[in-house]
C-alpha cells in the first residue's frame, strides 16, 4: 500500500506540472490526456481517495459512533464486492431505486445518525474543503473493479426508472435547445477536441460509465456520476437538478442499463 | 393460413412495429416529466426556471427522437421560420473581426449555484464547438458540419447571406430538430451579432475563406 501511495504521490507532482500546461494551450488536452493516463496508470490521484475512503467506511463516526461496515448497498450488509457496478438498483426497505450515492447517504443517516443535511452538505469537494462523499464512493467504486456493469432492471420500479432515463436523455429545453442527445446521441462526433460516447449503444455507454467515479484533471479532484450528470445539465445552461434528485438516478439508470455487460475500470483519470 | 396471406401478416406486423417506435420514456412520459421537473430547488429564480420550459418543437423533437416523420418536421419549419427577424437597418453582413471572437466564444449563460458565469458575461456563438471554420483553428468540433472555405464555395450573392443568416437566427426553419440551437430565437445572439458572424463566413477576407 504504501508503494502505491508513493506512486501516487509522484504521479500527482508529474500531474500538477501537465496541468499547468493544459490550462495554456486548451488544444493540446488530448495529446497530453494520453500521455498521462499512461504515465499514470498506476499512479491515479484517485487512489488518495481510495485510501481515504476507506479509513471513513471504517471508522466509527457520527452520533450513533458506528462504522459504516453494516452499510447494505444491495449484495447485503457489508458486502461491497460488485456493489457499485449492480447500482442504481429497488431497495425493499426504502421502497425506492437508490444509486450508489443516495444509498450511502442513506447509511450514513440510519447507520451512524447523521443529517441528511450534514451528509450532503459537502457532496462534492471546493478548494480547501474535501468532500468525504467522494472518497467513500471513489473506495465502494473501486470494488467493482474488472466486475461487470450489471443493471438489468428487472424490478418494475427499476425498468420504470430507466424509461423515465431515456426520457430525459431526449428532452430537449433551454436556451440552445440542447438534451442529451444532442452530444451524446451519435457516433464519432468531437466537441471542440473533446471525443463524444453515443451513449445509446452498450460500447458508447459501456465505455462512458465504466470508467466512474473518475479522477479529473481539470478540477483536481475525484468526481462522481452525480456531479458527472447535474454539470453537463449546467453545461446545458439548465438550473441544476438537486443532489441524488431521481432524475439523476433516472438518467443514471438508463445509463447502466445500457452499458450493463461492460466490465469496470475503475476509478478513471479524465481531463 | 397460405403463404399469401402470412406474408402478409408478417409485412404488416413489421410496418406496425416502424409507425409505432415508442417515444422515449414510453408509458412512464408523463411520470418522467414531473419527477425532471420536481428536482430542482424552490428558491431557483423564475428566470432561471424558464429555461425548462418546451415550445412545441422541443417537445416534437424529443417525442421523435430528433428524427421526426417528414410531415411533421414541415410544420414545425413553417412555424419556425415564421420567427425570424431582421436589423433595423436591413443590413445582414456585419464586421467579420467581431464575427471571428464571438465564433470562439464558448462561455456564457450558465446559471445556478455551483458555477455560474458572472452577470454580463459574453455570450458566443461557441461555433468551433461543433464546426470546423478558419483552418488556424485546430480544435473544432464535429457535431456540425465543417464550414471553412463557406463563402468561397457559395459566393456571397444576397441569396447565400440570407440564408446564413436565417440559419442562425433559426436553424429549425430548415432542419427540424436539429442539432443546431436556435441563437436568434433565444436571443443568446443580437440580430446585430448573427451579421458579424454571417460576415465571417462569407467575407472574402475572413480566415474562413482566405487560408
Amino acid at each position: 500500500m504504501i508503494r502505491r501511495l508513493m506512486k501516487t504521490l509522484v504521479g500527482a507532482a508529474v500531474l500538477a506540472a501537465f496541468a499547468g500546461g493544459v490550462a495554456a494551450q486548451d488544444s493540446k488536452v488530448a495529446d497530453e490526456i494520453a500521455k498521462y493516463r499512461e504515465a499514470l496508470a498506476d499512479g491515479n490521484p484517485a487512489d488518495l481517495f481510495e485510501v481515504k475512503g476507506e479509513g471513513l467506511w471504517t471508522e466509527k463516526r457520527g452520533p450513533k459512533n458506528a462504522s459504516l461496515e453494516q452499510c447494505d448497498l444491495g449484495q447485503g450488509p457489508g458486502k461491497l464486492e460488485g456493489a457499485y457496478a449492480a447500482l442504481p438498483r429497488y431497495f425493499k426497505d426504502t421502497g425506492k431505486v437508490m444509486d450508489v450515492e443516495s444509498r450511502l447517504v442513506h447509511c450514513m443517516v440510519t447507520l451512524q445518525g447523521f443529517t441528511q443535511a450534514e451528509v450532503t452538505k459537502q457532496w462534492y469537494s471546493k478548494p480547501g474543503k474535501d468532500s468525504d462523499i467522494e472518497a467513500l464512493v471513489t473506495y465502494i467504486g473501486a470494488k467493482s473493479n474488472g466486475m461487470k456493469i450489471n443493471v438489468p432492471a428487472t424490478h418494475p420500479e427499476e425498468a420504470k426508472m430507466a424509461k423515465m432515463g431515456e426520457y430525459i436523455f431526449y428532452r430537449r429545453s433551454g436556451p440552445q435547445d440542447f438534451s442529451c442527445s444532442i452530444c451524446h446521441g451519435q457516433e464519432g462526433k468531437r466537441i471542440r477536441l473533446q471525443e463524444l460516447g453515443n451513449l445509446t449503444t452498450k460500447d458508447g455507454a459501456g465505455f462512458a460509465m465504466k470508467t466512474w467515479p473518475s479522477y479529473r484533471v481539470s478540477q483536481g479532484t475525484v468526481w462522481t456520476m452525480q456531479r458527472r450528470l447535474i454539470d453537463c445539465m449546467r453545461q446545458a445552461r439548465w438550473p441544476e437538478p438537486n443532489y441524488l434528485a431521481d432524475s439523476i438516478i433516472a438518467l443514471e439508470t438508463f445509463l447502466q442499463k445500457t452499458a450493463t455487460g461492460t466490465v469496470m475500470e475503475t476509478p478513471g483519470i479524465k481531463r | 393460413m397460405n403463404f399469401k396471406f402470412g406474408l402478409f401478416f408478417g409485412l404488416t406486423v413489421a410496418f406496425a412495429g416502424q409507425a409505432l417506435a415508442e417515444a422515449p420514456g414510453g408509458k412512464f412520459a408523463k411520470d418522467a416529466e414531473q419527477t425532471f421537473r420536481s428536482s430542482f430547488r424552490a428558491d431557483n429564480p423564475s428566470y432561471w426556471m424558464t429555461r425548462l420550459e418546451q415550445d412545441e418543437t422541443m417537445k416534437t423533437c424529443g417525442q421523435y427522437r430528433d428524427n421526426p416523420p417528414r410531415k411533421i418536421g414541415e410544420k414545425l419549419e413553417k412555424q419556425n421560420a415564421a420567427t425570424i427577424r431582421y436589423p433595423v437597418d436591413g443590413k445582414l453582413i456585419g464586421d467579420w473581426k467581431e464575427g471571428e471572437k464571438l465564433a470562439a466564444v464558448g462561455t456564457g449563460g450558465h446559471i445556478g449555484f455551483i458555477q455560474p458565469d458572472p452577470a454580463g458575461k459574453l455570450r458566443g456563438g461557441n461555433c468551433y464547438a461543433c464546426h470546423e471554420l478558419a483552418k488556424k483553428e485546430v480544435a473544432y468540433g464535429t457535431i456540425g458540419p465543417s464550414l471553412n472555405h463557406f463563402g468561397k464555395i457559395r459566393g456571397n450573392s444576397e441569396e447565400i447571406i440570407k440564408y446564413a443568416y436565417d440559419k442562425i437566427y433559426n436553424s429549425n426553419a430548415f432542419t427540424a430538430c436539429t442539432n443546431m440551437p436556435r441563437f436568434g430565437l433565444h436571443n443568446w445572439l443580437t440580430p446585430e451579432q448573427i451579421t458579424h458572424i454571417v460576415a465571417f463566413l462569407v467575407d472574402p477576407e475572413s480566415p474562413v475563406n482566405k487560408d
